[in-house]
């Protein structure tokens, strides 16, 4: 009797097991492979107006996801693929890219001389919060030097214009960049396309 | 695998009720002994799941056999027709596959056997596999329109659907037209590789023709009453090549409009329908479709010509241990796209590296993601995320969707440019 009853309760466990396990959550790697088409394999985008998300910090890219999902934050795309996933599988692929290495995409064109204008204002009004040419995931930022050129530029454009929300901090920091110089975006792009440091 | 090492992977997985578990998915297939992968055909998914699986477990003996030492993309192929891209820049070798670890063999299968579990090929090699991956990508119902062959296609009429050297035919064609002529299009029934493709198609060449010979037409005789991205691609074509007016550039008509073909007169460069007869300068026919050859050969197709899989891991519901990925499959709701052959590929690499290792399959994710250029400046997109749920591949609710039907410029330019990306990425991420 009492070892029809341990049968009994091993074979529950196991149901349980075997029940959790149909309904369970498809793993990090499963979900984070369905990005790589368009962001490249593990995150690493040879592209220059899709972004890296490898060696993002999960927070950064959390963050980014419930935004896209919410409308929050304007997309032309990602807003539609956000919908698709429930904030745990946001952690899920956050902890997965988390684990990649930063991508530096160093075949993109810039030039020189504007690359070292707009390092020097990088350094004076983005290097605080954006640390090593923001490329540290420390700093749960996106990631500057060494990221599609393209998506720099519109970045910029939408915390310009007002499409893609940013704290007082930026955006104070933002206008006294302008100010300083009317060109600036174009500089600073040209400063991260060169994936200097 | 001898008892000592079953009780060891036994005692790794700790409690008695997760032992029973594993032991329920593959009690037979527990790690240690052969772990070989026959892969059939380096298209898009065949070569992405190549490369995931070596990504996923060195251990495991990667074969791919491909008929052709390139690979030319089906996406981005319009833009060839159009001129806006060369040949070279839509070719993939498979030299990054060898690169990690594969073996990749260049002749063409045969013969797959399920039950000796080998693949057989024309240079008289074969293959033994434990796991085969089919993915031959597709094959034309050339008989569904009278007068039209393979040999025609190649030489005159082309398809082009198969990315290629009928690519640069058509587009030759299309250069060299008279001035004033008529391209005509024949789109397929559904379902079919690329359901944007023909449209796309459409607007590239209208694209080339209104800055090259702009009093020329085109014609699209579609097979269908509506198709993929249709209020996009209307909205497109009347915004750059003035559709719906007096002067448009294109005419598109319906199957019920006596769009449906029935015939083609070779030397006349004329087809026919129910109703009309239409004479054309350049005739391009993307005829209906069905799973690649070797599929047929092997036996893995039904009524429909497509074959049947179970969507968790593309296991064919008629032969087991092989696996159909790709526009081969009856996927849907996914299409049959590059990108989905890429997820696809993925779900099934996971799937396989598992039942090799005796692992549980994993729970599938699935994405879609597909762009269109209209024009220079205007790029149009749809995606979809798809999920595993009761035996079945479902969209989640919610999610995807087209590209907003409003024209908005700021927009358009940057999902063209993201199209430039998402392909310089997923070449990367399946050759790379």
């Amino acid at each position: 009797m009492i070892e029809k009853t341990i049968i009994k309760s091993a074979l529950l466990v196991a149901g349980i097991a075997l029940g959790m396990q149909a309904q369970a959550e498809p793993s990090a790697e499963m979900l984070s492979y369905t990005c790589a088409g368009c962001h490249g394999t593990n995150g690493a985008s040879t592209g220059n107006a899709i972004p890296s998300i490898a060696g993002l910090s999960s927070t950064y890219l959390v963050e980014s996801m419930n935004a896209y999902k919410s409308d929050e934050r304007a997309s032309t795309i990602m807003g539609r693929i956000a919908k698709g996933y429930t904030e745990e599988q946001f952690e899920s692929m956050g902890s997965f890219f988390a684990e990649q290495e930063v991508n530096k995409n160093t075949s993109q064109s810039f030039d020189a001389a504007k690359a070292k204008a707009g390092q020097a204002l990088h350094e004076k009004y983005c290097d605080k919060c954006h640390t090593e040419a923001g490329t540290v995931a420390d700093d749960d930022a996106g990631q500057l030097s060494g990221n599609a050129k393209l998506f720099l530029k519109y970045s910029l454009t939408d915390f310009h214009d007002g499409s893609r929300p940013q704290d007082k901090k930026m955006s104070k920091k933002m206008r006294k960049l302008f100010k300083r110089n009317k060109d600036a975006f174009e500089l600073v792009v040209d400063y991260y396309a060169s994936g200097k440091k | 695998m001898s008892k000592q090492n079953r009780r060891s992977f036994l005692k790794t997985l700790g409690l008695g009720a997760t032992v029973a578990t594993a032991a329920t998915y593959t009690p037979f297939a527990i790690g240690g002994s052969s772990k070989k992968v026959v892969i059939v055909g380096g298209g898009m998914g065949g070569a992405v799941a190549a490369k995931y699986i070596k990504m996923m477990d060195k251990s495991v003996d990667v074969t791919l056999i491909e008929a052709n030492k390139d690979y030319y993309t089906g996406f981005t192929s319009n833009l060839v027709v159009s001129g806006e891209r060369s040949l070279d820049e839509i070719k993939f070798g498979y030299d990054g596959l060898r690169g990690h670890g594969i073996n990749v063999v260049i002749d063409k299968v045969i013969n797959i056997d399920a039950q000796a579990k080998s693949v057989k090929t024309a240079g008289g090699k074969t293959f033994n596999y434990d796991r085969c991956i089919v993915a031959p990508g597709i094959d034309f119902r050339y008989d569904r329109i009278n007068g039209y062959s393979e040999e025609v296609a190649n030489t005159k009429i082309t398809h082009a659907w198969k990315a290629g050297p009928q690519t640069v035919m058509l587009r030759d064609q299309i250069q060299s037209m008279r001035k004033g002529g008529t391209v005509i299009i024949s789109a397929p029934p559904n379902p079919f590789r690329c359901p944007p493709g023909p449209y796309e198609r459409t607007a590239q060449i209208a694209h080339y023709l209104k800055h090259n010979n702009p009093t020329a037409k085109i014609l699209v005789l579609d097979d269908k009453e509506k198709f993929s991205k249709f209020g996009l691609f209307m909205g497109g074509w009347k915004k750059h090549y003035g559709y719906g007016t007096d002067n448009s550039m294109i005419e598109w008509v319906k199957g019920s409009a006596g769009g449906k073909i029935e015939s083609v007169d070779v030397a006349g460069m004329k087809l026919s329908g129910e109703v009309d007869d239409y004479k054309g300068d350049v005739i391009n026919i993307i005829p209906a479709q069905k799973a690649g050859h070797i599929a047929h050969v092997a036996g893995l197709t039904n009524d429909s010509g497509w074959c049947p899989i179970e969507g968790k891991t593309f296991e064919s519901t008629i032969h087991k241990n092989i696996h159909v990925i790709g526009d081969a499959a009856i996927q849907s709701p996914l299409p049959k796209s590059g990108y989905a052959a890429n997820s696809e590929g993925k779900v099934c690499a996971a799937a396989i590296v598992a039942l090799l290792n005796g692992d549980k399959v994993p729970d599938p994710s699935y994405v879609n993601t597909c762009y269109s250029v209209i024009a220079p400046g205007d790029g149009i997109s749809v995606a979809m995320v798809y999920a595993y749920k009761g035996g079945k591949i479902v969209k989640v609710e919610g999610s995807g969707g087209l590209t907003p039907d409003k024209f908005d410029a700021k927009f358009r330019a940057r999902e063209e440019q993201n199209g430039y990306s998402w392909f310089d990425n997923i070449t990367n991420d399946t050759f790379g």
